[in-house]
């Protein structure tokens, strides 16, 4: 009896070891840099407004079996490039956003079809292509806004333009629909401004996915995810069921970048993206996801752990050395970690149900024997 | 119905060559024959393409042991890098100047690239065939790990730790008085005396030439010979007898030490020693050059490296002079980002078969 | 539905098969492996694989109307199911997910209606409903909300019934020796359920190699060898003895003349080189449980025995390919298991049944091929440098030595340096051999040697192992499928039946005595 219990403990702390790894060095973190609770509180609420939507895109490709979706890069430079016409065109407030939105969508639909076909090119191979197409289109993304726009694709006012008359400057600024969202129907409690339009989307986008989940769509790309061949002989459409998958994602990934900058209020034109995948599946994995199984509530979990420690870390390593870029690089290096992380396990994981037959075999031989 | 020999072989020697390399290569013809329209200076232009062959070519060559066992390519670039500068900086520390202070570079980098070498193969071993997303975040996370080792450890040499607190190292700093040109001042030809602007910078690339040879001697031996087969196909491999984990560390140890000079070469030519986040950039140039020159996932020879890292390295140098000099706008960084990251794409789109 | 009739007619495979089968009726079909009864399952069920091939001959007859089936969608429209051997179920969904996978009842909404149908909702109760219904059709109980891969294996193999049998339509069920997998009590419920589905209209066809269960369900029972039908008479009128004769009998020409070499006398006092105790080989699809074997120096043994039965996993387990477990002796001394270079110091060898996968370097060269084994483990084919401190490839020797058995094997290529991949598989198989010859070894397995190869590269190959044997004195086991093969060539057959070993006979035995061991450990 004692001995099952123990065993359910290890079990547990196995199967959640980085989420629990987290809350050490947040709870270990938190004191050390003396931030105050309200102001802590304060941000990461105003994170989770800005994050959340981001890190839900990467749900369903994990759900269609394709794994963590390095490729949502490519959706986060469709919203940039929406982004910067609608500041062109100075459509501001609430309109510019839902513009922004609409707007970024063709874009993210040809490079999540782009995207998933070559995925489905590379099967069992997704992730790193999908890491790889980031630098890739990134390539691209460079190519038309630095080169093309100003010169071929109309750009009207000269304050977003490079000075030499073509390419968009290093910075865009969003100053009027800076933090458009959040502020609307914003209330404040104690001192901590909770975003509430922005907190409505984000929950209208979990019920789309917990419903999505209950379509047809939804039952075969868990089918897909499972088993491709199975998925095939019953008739499902494997290779298109993959791409609308990455569509989606893709789309979304669009949205959840012009949430993301409507909170900042401006970006730089040619980084803002790079990063964003790599902190978005960070967060995802610290919320205890995997390669293969991930659900919202990993998402929110994700985002408060990851956040309280990307807030505390800077601080907090500053004071154990005495120096702050530590504390930094220390955040990135955990970014870093956590993902390597999960992706030895998933591959030890998937190698390790091989070795179990033997054992098997040998004790039916000998269960065999003491019957003979 | 019988189409001419001439239009058989033509196909067979396209297929041969594959469409990348011709693309690359026709367009760095190009760019040659446009050279001296544009008003650059030829001579000085295969100059350059040459100097920065000999700086990168031994970090192209660190790619082959690991493709030839089948670990695919590496990503994990980056731990050889940190390997390399452990060991430049640390003989630098130690206080050696001048070429005497490459050679300690090169042996100090030695332990450190075994070390390294060895766990990050006993790591790929546990996953095998997802070897490449590993290698991508095990190189980045060790990166960014360093970056806080720079910070911490005791550094004590005023020519390298920052001005000001006296404590990390520089993110950059010269290596005049160390090892710049350790090898490309060796018996370096200089033809502006002849009247030809053309300087050969003959040791680094006598250097390559015998590591190149190295390699290709090592996969004639009967070590390396089972290197290969386990790449081909580890099965047939371990039915053959073969530990086929202890073939595939030992590439990748190879591969690491190979990275950990690679960088050191390249720090000796380019002059200057790039810290904390620099090695990440490393990694794309190399695969990028190895896939250019003709390898896939999983073959790959010297003749790869070096038509590889000659197109690469050309399309890189001449690119600005060139495209610039005629459309007035500096694209060379954004086509360099396109060719590296799209040959990539394309390798790992063309073979389907997953890598056992 | 009144009567299926289908004609094959042509090529080697399948020879003019005709047969009927009424509805409600339930026929057992049995054979050998290699007899024809999965290629005849895949052309009823219009499989890619047929049409790719060259498709077939013959009509397939169903209510009398003439059916083509071009893919296994046309089948299934046309009311035939099929339960493969290998379950095609998704692991993390429940049973009724899996019944009603890509049939799944929906409900329109808002924005399904924009959208299109594939953003409809599942209606879950519909589908518990409906699976419910399939599964009391089946006539057992499973749990409907149970994930699959929760399930012990004969829930999963119900779970696929069950789901061909949700379809409406469905009138024809092919069972692909599904209680193969299952255990006593499992497979009685089974055969149950098929007799209940046969009580309501469906016909069955039921291929399986334990005959007992064919007597105790079927209506009608054929039997086929060699692509033909020998028999197709009712159930009631047989019994398992004249089945296996007629699955394995030969003509009898064959069964009365075994080649002559195959006579050399038995000699019981040989000294034994290799002895297996308590052998237990993890190999998927091939289970070796409990094998225990002596083997003689000199002799060729056979192993012969039915597909699944363990017979190929007792090679590659003693060559440590698969985990394994036991003690295997040779010449006295103790053989570790599980590592394949022990094995190959101690002078074993093996040709394995997976050419492509594990014989073969197929993008080497065929020097390569050849030369490689021999040269990782004995230091063959290699020049000492710098005093013996570098180990370098002698291209010479290779070369010399792959050219040599390129004329002695009759290898057919273009030059030594060609790539295995481009060989064909006869070919393929005789570098196999060369590289195993190569090593020179006391002792050879060969697994399935003439599989996938044609007749005129099947005699050639059996006639160097042969050679080899006489020649070298060195012992060889023969693994095959085809028990014919194993008479003309082997000293001893004996038969591996439900992983264990059934019996060992003389090449001369008749073939009744071998048909009735294949089958008698079958589980």
């Amino acid at each position: 009896m004692k001995l099952k219990k123990n065993f359910d403990a290890v079990e547990f702390l196995k199967n959640n070891l980085v989420p629990i790894m987290f809350i050490v060095i947040c709870a270990f973190c938190i004191p050390l840099s003396g931030l105050s609770p309200s102001y802590l509180l304060n941000e990461i609420v105003t994170r989770m407004g800005r994050n959340i939507f981001l890190i839900l895109s990467l749900l369903i490709p994990i759900m269609a079996g394709m794994g963590l979706n390095f490729g949502m890069t490519l959706g986060a430079m469709a919203g940039q490039i929406a982004l910067i016409f609608v500041t062109d065109w100075q459509i501001w407030g609430i309109p510019g956003v839902v513009l922004a939105m609409i707007l970024s969508v063709p874009f993210s639909v040809l490079l999540g079809l782009l995207c998933g076909k070559l995925m489905n090119m590379a099967k069992g191979r997704e992730m790193i292509l999908g890491y790889m197409m980031n630098y890739f289109v990134t390539g691209l993304y460079q190519m038309v806004v630095l080169y093309f726009m100003g010169s071929i694709i109309p750009i009207k006012h000269a304050a977003i333009r490079l000075p030499r008359g073509f390419g968009i400057r290093t910075t865009v600024g969003l100053a009027n629909l800076r933090q458009c969202l959040d502020n609307q129907f914003a209330i404040t409690i104690q001192g901590v401004k909770i975003p509430v339009l922005s907190f409505i989307i984000i929950a209208v986008l979990c019920v789309f996915i917990i419903w999505f989940r209950r379509t047809k769509l939804g039952q075969d790309m868990r089918a897909v995810g499972q088993d491709m061949e199975v998925a095939q002989a019953a008739g499902i459409n494997v290779d298109r069921t993959r791409i609308i998958a990455i569509i989606i994602s893709t789309v979304f990934a669009g949205f959840g970048m012009i949430i993301y900058l409507q909170n900042i209020g401006n970006f730089p034109t040619y980084t803002a993206h790079s990063q964003i995948g790599m902190f978005c599946i960070a967060a995802l994995l610290v919320g205890g996801a995997s390669v293969e199984k991930a659900n919202i509530s990993n998402v929110f979990l994700g985002v408060i752990l990851f956040h309280t420690l990307f807030i505390v870390a800077p601080r907090a390593g500053a004071a154990i050395t005495g120096n702050a870029m530590i504390g930094e690089y220390f955040r990135v290096f955990v970014s870093y970690g956590v993902i390597t992380l999960a992706l030895i396990m998933y591959e030890v994981k998937k190698r390790r149900a091989r070795s179990q037959g033997g054992q098997l075999l040998a004790q039916a031989q000998k269960e065999g024997g003491v019957q003979a | 119905m019988h189409q001419p020999a001439t239009a058989i072989a033509l196909q067979y020697w396209l297929k041969k060559m594959g469409y990348p390399r011709l693309i690359i290569g026709g367009f760095l013809l190009v760019l040659f024959i446009l050279a001296p329209i544009t008003g650059s200076d030829l001579t000085t232009q295969i100059t350059n393409v040459i100097n920065r062959f000999s700086w990168n070519a031994v970090l192209v060559l660190a790619m082959v042991p690991m493709i030839h066992s089948g670990c695919g390519l590496n990503f994990g670039v980056p731990l050889g890098v940190l390997a390399g500068l452990l060991g430049g900086t640390l003989a630098i520390e130690m206080g050696f100047t001048g070429p005497m202070s490459f050679v300690m570079a090169i042996l100090v980098s030695t332990p450190f690239a075994i070390l390294f070498g060895g766990g990050y193969g006993a790591l790929l071993n546990r996953i095998k065939g997802g070897e490449m997303m590993v290698a991508t975040y095990v190189g980045l996370s060790s990166v960014s790990f360093m970056c806080i080792m720079w910070l911490l450890i005791p550094y004590k040499n005023p020519s390298i730790v920052m001005a000001y607190t006296g404590e990390g190292l520089r993110s950059m700093f010269a290596l005049d008085s160390f090892y710049a040109g350790a090898l490309s001042n060796l018996l370096e030809i200089d033809l502006n005396r002849l009247g030809i602007n053309l300087v050969i910078p003959t040791g680094s690339v006598v250097f390559f030439a015998l590591l190149a040879l190295a390699v290709w001697a090592f996969f004639h031996t009967k070590t390396g010979t089972a290197m290969t087969a386990v790449g081909s196909n580890p099965i047939f491999a371990k039915a053959s007898g073969i530990n086929v984990d202890r073939i595939r560390i030992l590439s990748v140890i190879l591969s690491t030490w190979l990275g950990a000079v690679g960088v050191l070469v390249y720090q000796q030519g380019f002059g200057f020693v790039q810290l904390y986040t620099a090695p990440m950039n490393m990694t794309m140039p190399a695969v990028a050059a190895v896939l250019i020159g003709g390898a896939s996932v999983n073959k790959a020879s010297i003749s790869n490296v070096i038509i590889g890292t000659f197109l690469f390295q050309g399309l890189v140098t001449m690119t600005p002079t060139v495209i610039t000099a005629l459309i007035h706008t500096d694209v060379s960084e954004v086509i360099r980002i396109i060719v590296s990251n799209g040959m990539v794409v394309y390798a790992l789109t063309r073979k389907t078969e997953e890598s056992a | 539905m009144r009567s299926i009739k289908k004609d094959f007619f042509g090529n080697q495979v399948l020879t003019d098969i005709n047969f009927t089968l009424g509805a409600g009726q339930v026929l057992g079909l049995c054979g050998e492996n290699g007899a024809g009864k999965s290629t005849l399952m895949k052309i009823l069920f219009g499989m890619d694989v047929i049409r790719e091939t060259g498709g077939y001959e013959g009509d397939i007859l169903l209510n009398g109307e003439r059916a083509v089936f071009n893919t296994p969608f046309d089948a299934l429209e046309a009311g035939i199911g099929m339960v493969h051997q290998e379950f095609s179920l998704i692991p993390g969904f429940t049973a009724t997910e899996n019944i009603l996978l890509n049939r799944e009842p929906q409900k329109k909404n808002v924005i399904s209606e924009v959208f299109g149908s594939r953003l409809n909702t599942l209606d879950y109760k519909e589908m518990d409903r409906l699976s419910a219904q399939a599964i009391q059709k089946m006539g057992v109980e499973i749990d409907a909300k149970m994930l699959i891969s929760s399930m012990p294996v004969g829930h999963k193999q119900f779970t696929e019934i069950a789901r061909e049998l949700s379809k409406d339509q469905m009138k024809l069920l092919i069972l692909d020796e599904p209680t193969a997998v299952l255990t006593e009590r499992e497979a009685e419920a089974l055969l149950e359920s098929i007799r209940s589905m046969a009580a309501r209209g469906i016909s069955v066809i039921f291929i399986t190699h334990r005959l007992r269960e064919i007597l105790a369900v079927c209506d009608q029972v054929v039997v086929m060898r060699d692509g033909k039908v020998v028999r197709d008479i009712p159930a009631g009128e047989t019994s398992v003895e004249d089945i296996t004769r007629w699955m394995v009998g030969r003509d009898m020409q064959a069964a009365a003349a075994p080649a002559p070499e195959a006579a050399k006398a038995e000699n019981t006092n040989a000294k034994t080189v290799m002895s297996i105790r308590n052998l237990w080989v993890d190999m998927p699809g091939e289970t070796v449980r409990n094998v225990s074997l002596d083997i003689q120096e000199g002799e060729i043994l056979g192993i012969g025995g039915l597909a699944g039965q363990g017979k190929l996993g007792i090679p590659n387990g003693v060559m440590g390919l698969y985990e394994a477990g036991g003690t295997v002796e040779f010449e006295g001394q103790a053989i570790a298991l599980n590592s394949p270079r022990k094995c190959l110091d101690s002078s074993l060898a093996f040709v394995s049944e997976d050419r492509r996968g594990v014989g073969l370097l197929l993008d080497e060269s065929l020097e390569w091929n050849v030369a490689f084994s021999a040269m990782q483990i004995q230091n063959k084919f290699l020049k000492p440098l710098l005093g013996g401190l570098v180990k370098w490839r002698d291209e010479k020797a290779i070369h010399a030595v792959t050219q040599k058995y390129i004329d002695q094997l009759q290898i057919k290529c273009t030059s030594s340096k060609q790539k295995a991949r481009e060989l064909s598989g006869g070919n393929q198989q005789k570098i196999c051999l060369a590289k195993a010859f190569a090593l020179e070894p006391k002792f050879l397995f060969v697994s399935e040697p003439t599989r996938g190869i044609d007749v005129g590269a099947k005699a050639l190959v059996l006639e160097a192992l042969r050679k080899f044997n006489r020649e070298s004195g060195v012992t060889v086991v023969v693994i095959s499928s085809e028990l014919e093969e194993l008479r003309q060539t082997c000293d001893r057959v004996a038969i591996i039946s439900g992983g264990q070993v059934a019996g060992i006979l003389p090449a001369a035995a008749s073939s009744e005595e071998f048909g009735l061991l294949m089958v008698s450990k079958v589980i």
